[in-house]
C-alpha cells in the first residue's frame, strides 16, 4: 500500500536507503547531515541491520567499502569537510569497482564555513575530487520526495555500474519538511554474483565499457582486492602503461559509453523557449514561479532540471542551446556547473550564471530579475 | 630429506641462522639470480623440528617429516 | 604423494611467487607463521579474509590464497571493520606495518581496539618505512637513523603492545621473527579470541633499517633483534636503565570482554524479528 508521510528530507534520505535494502551504515556526525545517521541508528536494528559510529569520515568511506565487499549494501553521509576526508577513499572505490552510496548534504564552504546554511559548494569535488581519472555518478534532489528517490536510485545505479554515487544534497532539502509519498512497488537492483567457473577466475576480466557480477568475499572466489593498477586477475601490474590504460579507461568508458541509460533531465515549456533556466538541486524550487510569472508577461522561459550532475547531460544541454538564446544557471555557490553548461552549449547560446553564496536560497524574483534583464 | 627450492631461495641465510643442529652452510652454487644458496651440509643432525621451514621467508625450504 | 615443497607454500598464489620482498625481509617469515597460527585454531582457510593498508608489509595479503583486500595508507582497520560487522562470520586478519597502523592510522588502531572487534591485527614492525625507502616511523628508536633523520631520530618512539593494551584490545602479544614458535602461537591465540587481538611483531627490514643503521646483512638484523629481546616477565624485574634498548616480548593483555558484533547482533535481535542481515545485497525485498 502506498504510505503517506510528512517528513524531513534527511528521513526520507534514510528511509530511501531503509528501501533500497541498505543493511549497513558508518558514519561521522556533521551538519546539516547528522538526522541521515540519527535515522540509521534508530531504523537499522529494526531491519537487521548494523550502525556503526565511526572515529571520523576517512573511516566511514573505509567502512561502507568493507561492507560493500561483505555483500551489503552499505552508505555513509555526510557534508563539506567530510566529504574532503573522504576523497581518497572514494578514489580507491572507483578504482576497485565498490559499490557504495555517500550523501552529502552540502553547507556553505570553504573550511567550516557555514555548518548550518545551505550552498552547493561540492558540485565540482564530486566530479574531481579524488586524484586521478574517473567518472562519478552523482545525483541532486530538488524536493524531500526527490531525496527518498534519489537515495533509491544511488543504490540501483551504484550496483548496476559497481561505482560509488553520490547523492548531492543541499541543507534546504536535507532540512525541510514536506509531503513523502512511499510507493509499494520500488525497483530495486540487486547484486549479481559470478557463476562459480573451474580454472581460473578472472574477477575483473570485463568487457571495455562494462563491469563484471561482484561476489562477496567468503563466497569462495578468493579474490583480491587492490587499490593499485591491476590486470583482470585482480593482481597489481603496477608499471605496464596498457595494464593501467586499459583498466582506467574501462573505469571511465562503463559510465560515460551508459550516459544516455544514467542522465537524467526534466524538461519543461523548452520547445519554444528562447530563454531556459538551467537548474540543478533546490534552486530549482524557485524556478517554476519566475518561469511563471515571465511567461504570463509573454517572455518565452523554459526550464531543464538536471537530476543528475554527473555524468553530466551534454546532449541535453547542447540540444537546447541550439533553440534557445540564452541559458541561466542559478547556483548556490559562485559558479561550478555553469562551466559546464557553457562547456556543453558550444556557444551557441549565452550563458548566464546568478551564483548565490551566503546560505539562502535564490528567490523566484532574483531569477525572474535575470529573465527581464536578457529579455531587454 | 631437505629440499630447497633454488627458484625461490634469495639467500639470506636466516635457515643457517636458525638451524639449532647448524645443518646448514652456504654453497658455492649461485641459482638463476646469482643468490648463493645454502645447502643442508650436515643432514644427518637434522630433527625435523621444522623451524628453517617456518623462519624461511621465502617458503624456500622443504623438510621431509615422516614417508607417507 | 605429498607435494617437496613448503609446507606454507600451499596457502600462497603460486603464480606470483617469488615475492616482492627484498632478501632476509622479515615480512615472508611472518606469513609463514601466520599460516602455522592458523593450523593451530580449527578455522577454514577459505573463510579468513585479509585486509591490509599500504606499505611493504601490507603486501602479504596479495600472496595469499583467499579473499583480500589490500586498501590505502592507515586505513586498513576501517575496512575491516566494515567487513567484519557486514559479516561476522566472515575470520578477518588485517596485515599492517609501524607507519601504516601508529603513524596515518593510530586514530583507527585505537579505536577499533576500543570497540574491541573482533579482528586479528598483525602489526610487523621494523621501525622504519620500508616502502618508501627508509624514513623514521612513529616506532623509530631514539637516535636511530633513517632518510629523514640523518642525525639520528629525536621523537620518542611509541610502545604499540601497550598503546593498544591501554586502548582496550582484549589480547596484545609481541613476538619478533627470531622467534616463529612463539610468534605464531600468539597468532593463533589471536585468532581464537573473540575480540580484538594485536600481535606486534618485531621485525627486521635489511634493505633500509639495516643498511642506515650499521647492520649490513639480514642476518645481522636477525641477530640484533634476537640479543636485544628480553621476556617480559624478566623484564618486569628490571629497571629502566637495564631495558634501555631492549624488546620486550610476551603477553600484554589477555582480557576476553564485550566484542562490537555481538553487540551489533544483540541489538538487532532485540528490534527485530529478523535475523542479522548478511550479504543482503544479493537478496530481492520480501
Ligand atoms: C596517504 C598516503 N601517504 C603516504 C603514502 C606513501 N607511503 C606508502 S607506504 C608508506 C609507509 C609504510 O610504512 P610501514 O607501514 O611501516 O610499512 P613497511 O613498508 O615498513 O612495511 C608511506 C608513507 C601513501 N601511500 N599514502
Ligand atoms: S632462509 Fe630461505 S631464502 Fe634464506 S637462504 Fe635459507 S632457504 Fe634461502
Ligand atoms: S628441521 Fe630443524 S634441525 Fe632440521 S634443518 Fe631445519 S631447523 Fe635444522
Ligand atoms: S624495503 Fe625493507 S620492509 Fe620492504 S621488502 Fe625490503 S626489507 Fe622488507
Ligand atoms: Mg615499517
Amino acid at each position: 500500500m502506498v504510505e503517506e508521510r510528512f517528513v524531513q528530507g534527511n528521513e526520507a534520505c534514510a528511509l530511501g536507503a531503509i528501501a533500497a535494502n541498505c543493511r549497513f551504515f558508518a558514519g561521522y556526525p556533521i551538519t546539516p547531515s547528522t538526522e541521515i545517521a540519527e535515522q540509521m541508528s534508530i531504523l537499522l536494528p529494526k531491519y537487521g541491520g548494523s550502525f556503526v559510529q565511526m572515529e571520523d569520515e576517512i573511516a566511514s568511506a573505509g567502512a561502507i567499502i568493507g561492507a560493500s565487499w561483505s555483500g551489503m549494501k552499505a552508505m555513509t553521509a555526510t557534508s563539506g569537510p567530510g566529504i574532503s576526508l573522504m576523497q581518497e577513499n572514494i578514489g580507491y572505490g572507483f578504482i576497485t569497482e565498490t559499490p557504495i552510496v555517500i550523501i552529502n548534504v552540502q553547507r556553505g564552504s570553504p573550511s567550516t564555513g557555514q555548518p548550518t546554511m545551505s550552498a552547493q559548494a561540492d558540485m565540482m569535488q564530486v566530479r574531481w575530487g579524488s586524484h586521478g581519472d574517473y567518472e562519478p555518478i552523482a545525483l541532486a534532489p530538488s524536493s524531500v520526495q526527490e531525496f527518498f528517490d534519489f537515495t533509491i536510485k544511488a543504490f540501483n545505479l551504484a550496483e548496476e555500474y559497481r561505482v560509488p554515487v553520490t547523492v548531492l544534497a543541499d541543507e534546504v532539502v536535507g532540512h525541510m519538511r514536506e509531503k513523502l509519498i512511499i510507493p509499494d512497488d520500488i525497483e530495486i537492483v540487486t547484486r549479481k554474483r559470478p557463476e562459480k567457473v573451474d580454472g581460473q577466475y578472472l574477477p575483473f576480466d570485463a568487457p571495455c565499457d562494462g563491469t563484471t557480477p561482484m561476489p562477496a568475499f567468503g563466497d569462495g572466489f578468493n579474490i583480491h582486492v587492490t587499490g593499485l593498477t591491476h590486470d583482470e586477475r585482480g593482481y597489481p601490474d603496477t608499471n605496464d602503461p596498457d595494464t593501467h590504460t586499459k583498466l582506467v579507461e574501462r573505469l571511465c568508458n562503463k559510465v560515460l559509453m551508459h550516459r544516455k541509460d544514467i542522465c537524467s533531465v526534466k524538461k519543461e515549456n523548452c520547445d519554444d523557449a528562447d530563454i531556459v533556466i538551467v537548474s540543478c538541486g533546490s534552486p530549482y524550487r524557485s524556478v517554476g514561479a519566475a518561469m511563471k510569472k515571465a511567461r504570463e508577461e509573454g517572455i518565452k522561459v523554459g526550464s531543464l532540471k538536471i537530476d543528475t550532475p554527473w555524468p553530466f547531460p551534454e546532449e541535453e544541454i547542447a540540444e537546447i542551446a541550439k533553440t534557445a538564446s540564452d541559458i541561466i544557471v542559478p547556483e548556490m555557490n559562485l559558479g561550478q556547473i555553469v562551466h559546464e553548461v557553457e562547456r556543453a552549449a558550444h556557444g551557441e547560446a549565452n550563458v548566464h550564471l546568478i551564483g548565490k553564496i551566503g546560505g539562502i536560497l535564490h528567490k523566484p524574483d532574483e531569477i525572474y530579475d535575470k529573465i527581464k534583464e536578457i529579455n531587454g | 630429506m631437505i629440499i630447497i627450492d633454488s627458484k625461490l631461495c634469495k639467500g639470506c641465510d636466516i635457515c643457517i641462522a636458525t638451524c639449532p643442529k647448524n645443518v646448514y652452510s652456504k654453497s658455492d652454487k649461485v641459482n638463476t639470480k646469482n643468490v648463493y644458496l645454502p645447502f643442508p651440509e650436515h643432514e644427518e643432525g637434522c630433527t625435523k623440528c621444522g623451524l628453517c621451514e617456518l623462519s624461511c621467508p621465502d617458503q624456500a625450504i622443504y623438510v621431509e617429516k615422516e614417508v607417507e | 604423494m605429498v607435494e617437496k615443497e613448503s609446507p606454507y607454500k600451499k596457502y600462497l598464489r603460486e603464480e606470483r611467487l617469488p615475492h616482492i620482498f627484498c632478501p632476509g625481509c622479515g615480512n615472508g617469515t611472518v606469513m609463514s607463521t601466520f599460516f602455522k597460527g592458523l593450523e593451530g585454531t580449527d578455522i577454514d582457510f577459505e573463510n579468513v579474509a585479509m585486509v591490509s593498508g599500504i606499505g611493504c608489509s601490507s603486501r602479504i595479503p596479495g600472496y595469499a590464497k583467499c579473499d583480500s583486500l589490500h586498501t590505502t595508507h592507515g586505513r586498513a582497520l576501517s575496512f575491516a571493520t566494515g567487513l567484519k560487522v557486514g559479516n561476522p562470520d566472515l575470520d578477518v586478519v588485517v596485515f599492517t606495518g609501524d607507519g601504516d597502523a601508529a603513524s596515518i592510522g593510530g586514530n583507527h588502531l585505537i579505536h577499533a581496539a576500543r570497540r574491541n572487534i573482533n579482528l586479528t591485527v598483525i602489526c610487523i614492525n621494523n621501525n622504519i618505512y620500508g616502502m618508501t625507502g627508509g624514513q623514521i616511523s612513529p616506532t623509530s628508536p631514539k637516535g636511530s637513523f633513517g632518510t629523514t633523520a640523518p642525525y639520528g631520530s629525536r621523537d620518542m618512539p611509541f610502545n604499540l603492545a601497550e598503546l593498544v593494551s591501554a586502548a582496550g584490545a582484549s589480547y596484545v602479544a609481541r613476538w619478533t621473527t627470531t622467534h616463529p614458535l612463539q610468534l605464531s602461537k600468539a597468532i593463533q591465540k589471536g585468532l581464537e579470541n573473540d575480540g580484538f587481538s594485536f600481535i606486534e611483531v618485531v621485525s627486521q627490514c635489511p634493505t633500509y633499517f639495516g643498511r642506515k643503521n650499521k647492520m649490513k646483512t639480514p642476518l645481522q638484523m636477525f641477530e640484533w633483534i634476537k640479543e636485544n629481546s628480553i621476556n617480559k616477565r624478566r623484564a618486569e624485574k628490571m629497571d629502566e636503565a637495564e631495558l634501555e634498548g631492549k624488546i620486550i616480548v610476551g603477553e600484554f593483555a589477555n582480557n576476553p570482554h564485550a566484542e562490537l558484533t555481538d553487540n551489533i547482533k544483540k541489538l538487532a535481535e532485540e528490534n527485530s524479528d529478523k535475523p542479522l542481515a548478511i550479504k543482503s545485497a544479493f537478496e530481492e525485498l520480501d
